[in-house]
């Protein structure tokens, strides 16, 4: 098992991305996190999938979205060569016996308090996804209301871009 | 010049190149009917007695050419009765273009009468689909459509339109019929590994599919088996690429395959596959599949190399071009132990043969070969007639063999036969079963209308023959609901929809019948009645190996 991350240029259309995941879902892909963003062009869509599983898995999945005629290109990302991230909105229970130690966490992992009101504390958390799975977790020790993230999105660094390949 | 969208749809079809559409009308796709009735002179509507009739019509007609078959229906039950025709020709990369109406672009999304999301349905089993919403993207739809269809690996492409797209008005300049993608080799370093692992290999075989038809590759691959000296076996969907006497071809593998073929390929070191995917009927278990053999995949689907089974080497590319390449670069070689040992499971298999005397169904096959001209499509349904087909025929022309491989869709026969009728001119063959002709026979209608020169062997034992013989080989003889027994009079039916049709007993009154049948004008069916407990045969348990193979009864 393997952890992979795969970023992918689609036209910018109508029902792309049922057609992804329906070609997930009948081929029982098992997605971990799935964003869809837009990007520098409105033409383009680019959807973040990230993926535990085996290598043949995963180029099967590779395989299988190149034949969709929507997919413009695809990148496949090792964690050393792209930065990631993703946001974190957490919902606590404000409450005076663990405010402080939340609040401290808070304050460690540099989370922003978004909205402060007497009965709960929004917290606003990006990072990568390791980052924000171990900030939830430091949580779970306080009362988590509500949670909602983003999935994961992803660049290469340097100045390498999703390259525009002739898609059949 | 300004024209309505249902007439840019006729015009750009018949700008395609297209000659004939298989059809049925209705509420939302009236204009288009109308737009039909103008161009009658130019565009021939074949109107079906079912919506899936016209869609195998449209696939047996792509098969038989390999351009794009065109369909239209109706939106709602119009569209979703295209579902199975359209799956089947999914699974066999037929080329066909399924045109449906749909309610006005302001009713879309309230459950309007007769509306259904059918590129929603169809998703899963089309190559793309799309939604026309307005009128000035409906030509170029139409024409991204075709390159879709028939470009790479073809499949179906299904178009919807709402019927205000159909009324709209918009500018329209006729355009060349579009071309194919251009077909690319596969890489060179990987062509140069995979010859290195053919040059090596003591005992090659040669494994093709329906891809081979596609790439029009059959020189290249007999050039390649004379060169390196191997014995040439197919999948189903193979079928008809090569002449049934090449001597170097074996015939089908796989689960009812030619033992030879299947115990060849059990046998080789190194396989290269062409155009084929591997599918469970063709390896059976696929752990125990070839264990000896390094495996050439070449096809131009990048995602079916080792989808199935691993490959050594994955070649993605077009096969003819990928074989031309790959051939300057293979060794002369001769493997004569390989090759006798070979034609001793030849002779094997020719001892194992059906030579019962009489009328069986292998000698009823064997009296229609007879009959058969190069040109003769011959299209089947689903079921043990079909696998009796797929052993005995004799094959001399490439797309002349009409069947459902992948789906197995029964009731694809008598639709498929009268589109291939169609495409070729010849007189046109159906084999089928009491069961799968019971499905679709409402087409026999369309046949009589359309004055179809079209042969009906109708293999009728009264049972669900294939189902039966696994009831009787797995499940104790449990004979749950195959045994059919409706009394149905084929031959009165045939008559009763004004068609010609004779039944027949024994093998001399088949042949006789077979004579009136090569003469008479318009379709013509024979009840052929044979035994109920006719196996199938040779026989690989489904998930089993060569070390299962059931060559006669009683093993």
């Amino acid at each position: 098992m393997k952890r992979f991350t795969i970023a992918i240029l689609v036209r910018n259309q109508f029902g792309v991305l049922n057609r992804v995941t329906s070609m997930f879902r009948r081929r029982q892909f098992n997605i971990d996190a799935l964003t869809v963003s837009e990007t520098e062009s409105a033409e383009f869509s680019r959807i973040t999938v990230l993926f535990d599983g085996e290598r043949v898995t995963k180029q099967q999945m590779v395989d299988q979205l190149y034949k969709l005629p929507d997919v413009v290109s695809i990148r496949e990302f090792d964690q050393d060569e792209a930065v990631s991230c993703e946001l974190l909105l957490i919902k606590m229970e404000n409450d005076p016996a663990s405010r402080g130690d939340i609040l401290a966490a808070a304050e460690a992992y540099e989370a922003k308090t978004v909205n402060y009101t007497r009965d709960a504390i929004i917290m606003q958390l990006t990072g990568d996804s390791r980052r924000v799975d171990d900030f939830i977790n430091l949580m779970r020790d306080y009362k988590i209301l509500e949670i909602c993230r983003t999935g994961i999105v992803s660049l290469e660094r340097g100045s390498a871009t999703i390259r525009k390949v002739t898609n059949l | 010049m300004h024209l309505t969208g249902a007439d840019i749809l006729v015009r750009t079809l018949i700008e395609q190149g297209c000659e004939v559409v298989f059809g049925y009308p209705g509420g939302q796709i009236i204009h288009v009917y109308d737009s039909l009735y103008r161009y009658q002179k130019e565009l021939r509507h074949v109107l079906t007695a079912h919506e899936q009739g016209a869609a195998h019509a449209a696939d047996g007609y792509a098969r038989a050419t390999g351009r794009p078959g065109v369909v239209i229906a109706t939106s709602g039950p119009g569209a979703t009765n295209l579902v199975t025709g359209i799956a089947t020709a999914f699974l066999d990369s037929v080329p066909m273009i399924a045109i449906t109406g749909n309610v006005m672009n302001s009713q879309i999304g309230t459950d309007s009468f007769q509306e259904l999301d059918i590129t929603g349905v169809t998703l899963p089993i089309t190559k793309h689909n799309y939604f026309v919403g307005s009128v000035e993207h409906l030509a170029d739809t139409v024409r991204e459509a075709f390159r879709l269809a028939i470009s790479g690996r073809p499949g179906p492409v299904l178009i919807d339109i709402p019927k205000d797209v159909q009324i709209a008005s918009w500018e329209y300049e006729p355009q060349p019929a579009v071309q194919p993608d251009p077909p690319k080799a596969a890489k060179d370093s990987r062509i140069e590994e995979a010859a290195e692992t053919i040059n090596a290999s003591q005992r090659p075989f040669l494994y093709f599919g329906g891809g081979l038809i596609t790439s029009g590759a059959q020189p290249e691959l007999m050039e390649m088996a004379d060169k390196i000296d191997a014995p040439i076996g197919c999948s189903l969907m193979g079928l008809s690429a090569l002449a049934t006497d090449h001597p170097r071809f074996l015939g089908m593998q796989g689960m009812h395959g030619h033992y030879a073929a299947s115990t060849a390929m059990h046998h080789a070191d190194c396989i290269v596959a062409l155009g084929a995917r591997f599918n469970d009927r063709s390896t059976g278990d696929r752990t125990k599949f070839a264990p000896g053999a390094k495996i050439v995949h070449i096809d131009v689907d990048g995602s079916e190399l080792g989808k199935s089974i691993p490959a050594a080497h994955g070649l993605r590319g077009d096969i003819k071009l990928t074989l031309q390449k790959l051939l300057p670069l293979l060794r002369p070689g001769r493997h004569a132990s390989w090759m006798r040992a070979v034609a001793g499971w030849q002779e094997d298999e020719l001892y194992q043969m059906d030579s019962r005397p009489g009328l069986t169904p292998r000698s009823a096959i064997l009296a229609l070969n007879e009959h058969l001209g190069e040109d003769t499509p011959v299209a089947t349904d689903v079921g043990q007639h079909q696998m009796w087909a797929a052993q005995n025929l004799f094959f001399r022309r490439s797309r002349r063999f009409i069947s459902s491989g992948g789906l197995g869709t029964m009731g694809f026969g008598m639709g498929a036969a009268i589109g291939a009728q169609l495409a070729t001119g010849s007189r046109a063959v159906l084999i089928t079963g009491d069961g799968s002709f019971g499905m679709n026979l409402n087409e026999l209608a369309t046949a009589v209308k359309e004055q179809i020169p079209l042969v009906i062997l109708l293999l009728n034992n009264g049972v669900l023959g294939m189902v039966r013989q696994w009831q009787t080989l797995f499940f104790a003889g449990h004979y749950s609901n195959t045994v059919l027994d409706r009394r149905t009079d084929f031959v009165k039916l045939a008559e009763a929809f004004g068609a010609a049709g004779e039944a027949v007993a024994d093998l001399d009154g088949l042949r006789a019948a077979l004579d009136r049948a090569f003469a008479a004008q318009g379709p013509y069916l024979i009840d052929c009645a044979i035994g109920k407990d006719e196996f199938v045969l040779p026989m690989l348990p489904p998930g089993g190996s060569m070390d299962d193979i059931i060559v006669k009864v009683g093993d």
